[in-house]
């Protein structure tokens, strides 16, 4: 009964892959006649070849990139290569996948390791490194990132006195989503403080609402939402400072601290007036996907949603995110106005090789060139970069992620699961903090995170 | 002597037959049996219709409402087809069909033609070491095939061979030989021993034995485990994942399908669609082969 309809489809497809391949192929055999001529793109801006001559003639050399970067944020990655392509005649070959974390690691114990892989946690970088199989950054790089990047950045992938890799793109986490319309029409302005986002909480209680909306489930890493949750608001109620103690664990994790800032959380997502704004009690925090969390702020049925500047892509098509839109996010205000703590993340570029094309590519990646182009072709995207040229931001979240991130009062700070040893960043901390949303007390949890950390 | 005794074996088998299966057929076509067979037919296919209507609707409603909500507004859309087709500049389904047929067709062919050998060297043909030997092809079905992956890609760069098709067929093959061999060694010897010596006598060696008596008897078991391996390997990600490293070339269609919800899986509305286009060849390789499913499946059970 089904087969019969739908094998025409499908023959059609065979079909159709059959010719386009052909096609392909006939292209290919083009190309390598005229290989001068098949690098150079209208849509790719001209660039500065300069920086690349001195790495010798590369033309026609490959270099293969490996990255958990899949449909659709691919594309601009792709794209932004061809101006490094035309100057050079070198191919970047790119490979998502999304299984890239696990799999980067296989393919680096088995020896058979990408040129250059985007690795979006330092932890990992760490474990990378382990395998021996990763590289140090060209002396280019490391003058690229001393020029470009605040210090803090190279310090995440200097291991043993090593630099093994630029970082590439950055996200804002300290950001909590709002509905623009709503706020003017209610009177509510954006919070400057803490005490006036509780305030601004208070406020929507009183006028029936229920203001906040979360969700942590997230197939086997159901949890990390709450880690930057905790993440965030250790960074405003102890500071940077103890913030640093906390991840490298100089101070233990049920310490005081830890304790004051998982409390904090509490007092909004364990709040049963806060939460959960169109999605139920507290326990379907636990329940709700995180790409769904945010949604019932379009519906009016919730009001404020913390989460990173990347969950724009998740509204769906046709949804304005911006000042004036459907949607928006403001700063997730620090404890006071003169302190401005930003909780982030980031991709790094390690290499496991260093012939001379992944070298000339691993700069061009590091570059203000590189990070200018691909703002361009790009929206959902921002980079630390201080060469990046802010008006090359279109997309409003950027605009705004952008300047927090470039902000010179702001205190960058990295995601702090990312940096911890993976038995708690990617394992205890989010199975514990998923039991405390679900009824274990604070000092519980933590004690069972401190356990867990590896001695 | 060795010619009768097929003549002898076969009535009682011939007799027995009806008996079991008109008892079998009187127990089955009770009504309480046939209610129990509607309802778990309709309890097994409810979530794949609940997939497919799934499939039709449209983003925003995926993500807030149950599939059944459907029934009380019924809002249809091609968009989710169009998004796997690459509709919005980002993975086409359709470029890896090819890549799925080129990994599943040898991984298939290439099991069968050496498990059938082996298994009939196994059956009927006598060698030093010969128990030992099939007991430790026996035994290498417990291995899991996880605690191989690094070895055998180690294996594949030292021989460099990565990136190409050649580390899928070799893996899914040396996957599914241990328990072809066995299946089809079980098969083999129940095949009445009085065939084989009658070929023998009237000349036949083991080259023609094999092609002329074991294999033409062999299809419906050769059908059973070939479906079986096709659905097994057009299935799978964690082979592919493993040993497919090398871009867009060597990927299936399942890795695809795998990445298809987007970096962090913001576009998962689009996964119901895209389970529907690659399991079309799954269920037509199924439904063009069950005859053969049901009698290899039956044929072993019946005669043992």
């Amino acid at each position: 009964m089904f087969g019969q309809p739908t094998s025409p489809r499908f023959r059609a497809a065979l079909a159709g892959t059959l010719s386009a391949g052909l096609v392909l192929g006939l292209a290919a055999c083009g190309d390598s006649d005229s290989d001068s001529s098949s690098g150079t793109d209208a849509s790719a801006a001209a660039i500065d070849c300069a920086p690349y001559t001195k790495f010798g003639d590369i033309k026609g050399k490959t270099v293969t990139i490996y990255t958990g970067i899949v449909t659709p944020e691919d594309t601009p990655h792709i794209e932004s290569y061809k101006p490094f392509e035309a100057c050079t005649g070198a191919t970047i070959k790119y490979e998502g996948d999304k299984s890239f974390e696990t799999q980067v690691l296989v393919r680096a114990r088995a020896g058979n390791p990408p040129d250059l892989a985007i690795v979006p946690q330092p932890g990992l970088v760490k474990q990378l490194v382990s395998t021996g199989k990763a590289v140090a950054a060209p002396q280019e790089v490391s003058d690229n990132v001393d020029k470009f990047w605040d210090k803090a950045w190279k310090a995440y992938t200097t291991i043993d006195g090593k630099f093994y890799g630029a970082p590439l793109g950055a996200s804002v986490k300290s950001l909590v989503w709002y509905s623009p319309s709503e706020f003017k029409d209610s009177g509510y302005t954006v919070p400057t403080t803490l005490d006036e986002l509780k305030a601004l909480s208070d406020k929507m209680v009183a006028d029936g609402k229920k203001p906040w909306c979360a969700g942590i489930s997230s197939g086997d890493a159901t949890g990390w939402p709450l880690t930057d949750w905790m993440e965030d608001f250790m960074l405003r109620t102890a500071g940077p400072e103890e913030y640093d103690k906390w991840v490298n664990h100089e101070i233990p994790f049920n310490s005081a601290e830890p304790t004051a800032a998982l409390d904090a959380v509490g007092a909004y997502l364990k709040n049963d007036k806060y939460v959960n704004g169109g999605l139920g009690d507290v326990k379907s925090i636990a329940t709700t996907t995180f790409q769904d969390a945010g949604l019932p702020i379009l519906d009016g049925t919730c009001s404020l949603h913390r989460q990173a500047s990347f969950y724009a892509a998740n509204f769906p098509k046709g949804t304005k995110v911006a000042e004036d839109g459907d949607i928006f996010a403001f700063y997730l205000p620090g404890k006071d106005a003169t302190t401005k703590p930003v909780l982030g993340a980031g991709e790094f570029v390690v290499a496991f090789a260093d012939r001379p094309e992944v070298k000339a590519f691993q700069t061009y990646l590091s570059s203000d060139v590189w990070a200018n182009t691909k703002a361009k072709l790009s929206s959902g995207w921002v980079s630390a970069n201080k060469g990046l040229d802010q008006a090359n931001l279109t997309n409003p979240i950027d605009k705004l992620a952008g300047g927090i991130l470039l902000d010179p009062k702001a205190t960058f700070r990295f995601d702090g699961s990312d940096m911890m040893p993976a038995a708690v960043g990617s394992d205890a901390f989010w199975k514990q903090t998923t039991a405390w949303i679900t009824g274990q007390d604070t000092p519980t949890t933590l004690n069972n995170i401190e356990k867990a950390w590896p001695k | 002597m060795s010619t009768t005794t097929p003549v002898t074996t076969t009535p009682p088998l011939v007799a027995e037959k009806p008996s079991a299966a008109k008892v079998a057929k009187k127990r089955l076509s009770s009504p309480w049996a046939s209610l129990a067979a509607i309802v778990l037919a309709v309890l097994w296919t409810l979530p794949t219709f609940g997939l497919l209507v799934s499939s039709f609707r449209p983003e925003r409603a995926i993500k807030t409402t149950g599939w059944w909500t459907f029934f009380s507004n019924p809002t249809l859309t091609m968009d989710n087809y169009k998004g796997v087709f690459g509709g919005d500049g980002g993975v086409n389904l359709a470029n890896f069909f090819i890549n799925s047929l080129i990994i599943c067709i040898p991984s298939v062919l290439i099991p069968l033609s050496l498990a059938a050998l082996a298994a009939y060297a196994f059956a009927w043909i006598n060698f030093p070491g010969k128990n030992i030997l099939f007991l430790m092809v026996f035994a290498l079905q417990i291995v899991p095939l996880q605690v191989t992956l690094i070895p055998l890609l180690e294996i594949y760069v030292n021989i460099k061979i990565t990136g190409t098709f050649w580390t899928l067929w070799l893996s899914h093959a040396t996957f599914a030989l241990p328990l072809a061999i066995y299946l089809l060694h079980n098969f083999m010897r129940e095949i009445p021993a009085g065939l084989i010596e009658a070929a023998r006598v009237d000349g036949a060696g083991h080259v023609s034995i094999f092609f002329k008596v074991m294999l033409p008897l062999l299809t419906p078991a050769l059908a059973a485990f070939g479906i079986f391996q096709f659905l097994w390997v057009w299935n799978d990600l964690l082979v592919a994942l493993v040993f497919a490293g090398g871009g867009d070339e060597v990927a299936p269609i399942t890795l695809q399908l795998a990445n298809l919800s987007g970096t962090r899986g913001t576009a998962w509305q689009l996964l119901s669609a895209g389970a529907f286009v690659s399991i079309i060849v799954p269920v037509t390789v199924f439904l063009l082969l069950q005859r053969f499913f049901v009698r290899g499946l039956l044929a072993g059970s019946v005669k043992g």
